[in-house]
């Protein structure tokens, strides 16, 4: 009797929490640090309100090393998501040819995408084969410089505006007994050598390495450059003065014991989140304050084919989302709160903090190639090992990475 | 069994006489059919998987097993890679430290709770409970012992001795050592066990006569003691070795394979290729050469142990 009351309860429970037309959309990421989780938070809501279904947040730790595997091997394995961040690159084009995407064509027909994408190239990653199969829903950049302004109080300097000047710094920074470059274990590292190569090489070199993938231009002299930035950047980084994460550098910069910091544009969630005001606590230098062109990928969002029987309502959600994503009022709050640049051209961002507004007036320049995009995972993680084993074994020359590196582009495809 | 079956057999059948085949499969069905299970799971499970393994390890398959075939070259690859052999010859240091460290230790100190102490199931219990601990956790709590800043160097220069030194986390010469001290802490306790049933099984007689003959404690437990506890050390060698071999998550809750490269290790290679690396040629290569390695040791050793007839233990 008693057990019969329970199951009648739990019953009548499921049914209440599930309305006729509610379904529940499983959504994957790897938005995890505290700004991140934020501004994901503002699509379920947007989400949620819209359309009354239910946004099943799966968040995975890791970001695209950790998560992604996860997330390719559940769409491979016939268990996939609702709909899914991933980056685009070279693994989604494999599940595309292995016909696991949902095509949007259709969803987004009357959309007309092309009149309102900040830049058309950002959809070429996502076509094949005259099919659309991603949706990138915000620009995101490595090549941002974090100064940290209190560090610069202490030995009395003015923040530096370029790179350069930053280098300059070092030995004062390090007399004073501040961290001249604050950098955490792990991935942080790996986007560190793409903004030196876009900033200090030019857009000139980075078309040559990532898209024609000619390893004569990583034996010029101007790849000799990035790498000997690589090599005075080595000089100060040490592990023992790492911390767990970059959300924990983020911390530094605004503590003023570390000075700076390589980071993507996904660090200024961070720091508005820990309180820090962008021009009074810290500083922002896009493309290092040297370049004129951001390096840009798009987190974009894919939706996997559901399995044969799945509930129209669930397909239906799919297009719901993929719609709400790159709708105005969504894109608005998502970048706000994210600190990156919106896909859309026709929205009002004059409440932009000062950095977005810095990255709004480079876009016009056009976006610069990156490693995520053009090179397949095979070859990042050969050139992510390189460079993890360089920046601690100084047994390594600067010859030697250049010849390790070049060897590496030859054979990447 | 098989010499009293036979002629049974042949005499109740006597008119068509059961070839070999027909001995193998119909002699004893009950049983047969009872290991059924067992022997599809091992030759699907065990030899499918390493049959495919080896196969797509010559191909040059990327995200999805759906590569060409392409001979050697993934090999080739492999051994120019230098975090494939700096990984290699990690775990040859590891390994072979940690085994005889593990083996020595554990044997000290089951002869030490041995000696009819007071106290020694809660002294068994404290050696054993890392074992309990998974390598997640052992790594982490190590990460935070022996992190420089935050562990035992900053704790004991905070209070004021300011020339303590142990940043052997930090230090690309030393970190296979702080690996090795997280996996003693680890391991020794259940070698200890293992052990100290070892020397459980050694009848009260032996000692006695040992004692009358006037042989000393220590050459007793060299030259009889360890000679009988042979099966036991087996077991401990089969099952520390198995460890070893797969030894990642340690690395990975511990220095992550860093500083720079310094502690990486294959089955840390294979992971990174075949998942965020998205080549599993290359992760199936390296994997591939793991088995070879697991062979090359075990064949011969097979081959004395349960090679020769009469040899049997």
């Amino acid at each position: 009797m008693k057990k019969f009351a329970v199951v009648a309860a739990m019953a009548t429970a499921f049914l209440g929490s599930t309305s006729a037309y509610a379904v529940d959309l499983e959504v994957t990421h790897w938005w995890t640090s505290a700004g991140e989780a934020a501004a994901i938070a503002e699509f379920a809501k947007v989400f949620e309100e819209e359309t009354g279904n239910n946004w099943v947040d799966s968040a995975l730790a890791g970001s695209g090393t950790g998560a992604n595997p996860v997330i390719i091997s559940r769409i491979i394995g016939g268990d996939p998501m609702g709909a899914t961040q991933m980056n685009t690159g070279r693994d989604a084009e494999e599940l595309i040819q292995a016909g696991l995407m949902r095509d949007l064509t259709d969803v987004v027909a009357d959309m007309d995408l092309d009149s309102f994408y900040v830049d058309p190239k950002l959809l070429d990653n996502c076509r094949y084969e005259g099919g659309l199969y991603c949706l990138p829903i915000n620009i995101h950049s490595w090549d941002w410089l974090w100064l940290s302004t209190a560090a610069y109080e202490k030995i009395g300097q003015p923040v530096p505006t370029n790179w350069d000047e930053y280098v300059a710094s070092w030995p004062a920074l390090q007399e004073a007994g501040i961290l001249p470059f604050g950098l955490a274990t792990g991935w942080p590292f790996s986007g560190i050598p793409g903004v030196l190569m876009s900033a200090l090489g030019g857009p000139e070199l980075i078309n040559r390495v990532y898209v024609d993938k000619d390893p004569e231009a990583v034996r010029s002299p101007e790849f000799r450059r990035v790498v000997e930035a690589l090599d005075s950047l080595r000089q100060v980084v040490s592990p023992e003065t790492m911390v767990p994460s970059f959300g924990d550098v983020g911390t530094q910069l605004l503590e003023g014991t570390a000075a700076g910091n390589i980071h993507g544009d996904w660090l200024a969630g961070d720091l508005q989140v820990a309180g820090g005001v962008p021009g009074e606590d810290y500083e922002c230098l896009p493309a290092l304050g040297l370049g004129q062109q951001l390096g840009g990928g798009g987190d974009s969002f894919y939706f996997p084919k559901l399995p044969e029987g799945t509930d129209p309502a669930v397909i239906e959600a799919q297009a719901q989302l993929a719609r709400i994503l790159i709708s105005p009022e969504a894109q608005l709050k998502f970048n706000m709160v994210k600190g990156s640049m919106p896909i859309r051209t026709d929205i009002d961002l004059s409440q932009a903090n000062p950095c977005m507004q810095k990255a709004l007036a480079l876009l016009p320049n056009g976006l610069l190639p990156t490693g995520d995009s053009n090179l397949s995972s095979d070859a990042q993680q050969q050139t992510q090992d390189l460079n993890t084993e360089f920046l601690d074994d100084d047994s390594i020359t600067i010859d030697d990475y250049v010849e390790r590196y070049a060897s590496i582009i030859e054979s990447a495809d | 069994m098989a010499d009293t079956a036979a002629p049974l057999a042949m005499g109740a059948e006597r008119v068509d006489r059961p070839g070999l085949l027909q001995r193998i499969f119909l002699h004893n069905v009950p049983a047969k059919i009872a290991a059924l299970p067992m022997v599809a799971t091992v030759l699907v499970v065990f030899v499918g998987c390493v049959a495919w393994t080896i196969y797509y390890s010559f191909t040059n398959s990327k995200l999805l097993p759906t590569g060409k075939f392409v001979g050697f070259d993934q090999y080739e690859r492999l051994f120019a890679t230098s975090r494939w052999n700096v990984s290699v010859w990690n775990l040859i240091a590891y390994g072979s430290m940690s085994l005889v460290f593990t083996l020595v230790i554990g044997f000290i100190l089951a002869v030490l709770i041995d000696q009819k102490i007071r106290f020694e199931s809660a002294f068994r219990t404290i050696m054993l409970y890392p074992f309990a601990l998974s390598f997640i956790v052992t790594g982490l709590v190590w990460q935070w012992i022996m992190n420089p800043t935050l562990g035992l160097q900053g704790t004991l220069r905070g209070l004021g001795w300011t020339g303590f030194t142990f940043d052997w986390i930090a230090n690309p010469r030393m970190v296979l050592f702080a690996l090795l001290i997280a996996g003693l802490w680890h391991g020794t306790g259940f070698c200890m066990v293992l052990m100290l049933a070892g020397l459980r099984g050694v009848d009260e007689e032996v000692w006695k006569a040992a004692r009358i003959d006037g042989i000393p404690t220590w050459r007793t437990y060299v030259s009889i003691v360890i000679p009988m506890m042979r099966g036991v050390l087996v077991t401990a060698v089969v099952i520390i070795g198995s460890g070893i071999v797969r030894l990642y998550d340690l690395v990975v809750a511990l220095t992550n394979g860093g500083p720079g490269i310094s502690s990486e290790v294959p089955a840390k290679y294979v992971f990174n290729y075949m998942f965020s690396g998205g080549n599993i040629g290359q992760g199936l290569a390296g994997a591939t050469m793991m088995l070879l390695t697991v062979l090359i040791i075990m064949i011969p050793w097979a081959y004395l142990e349960f090679g020769g007839k009469g040899r049997r233990t």
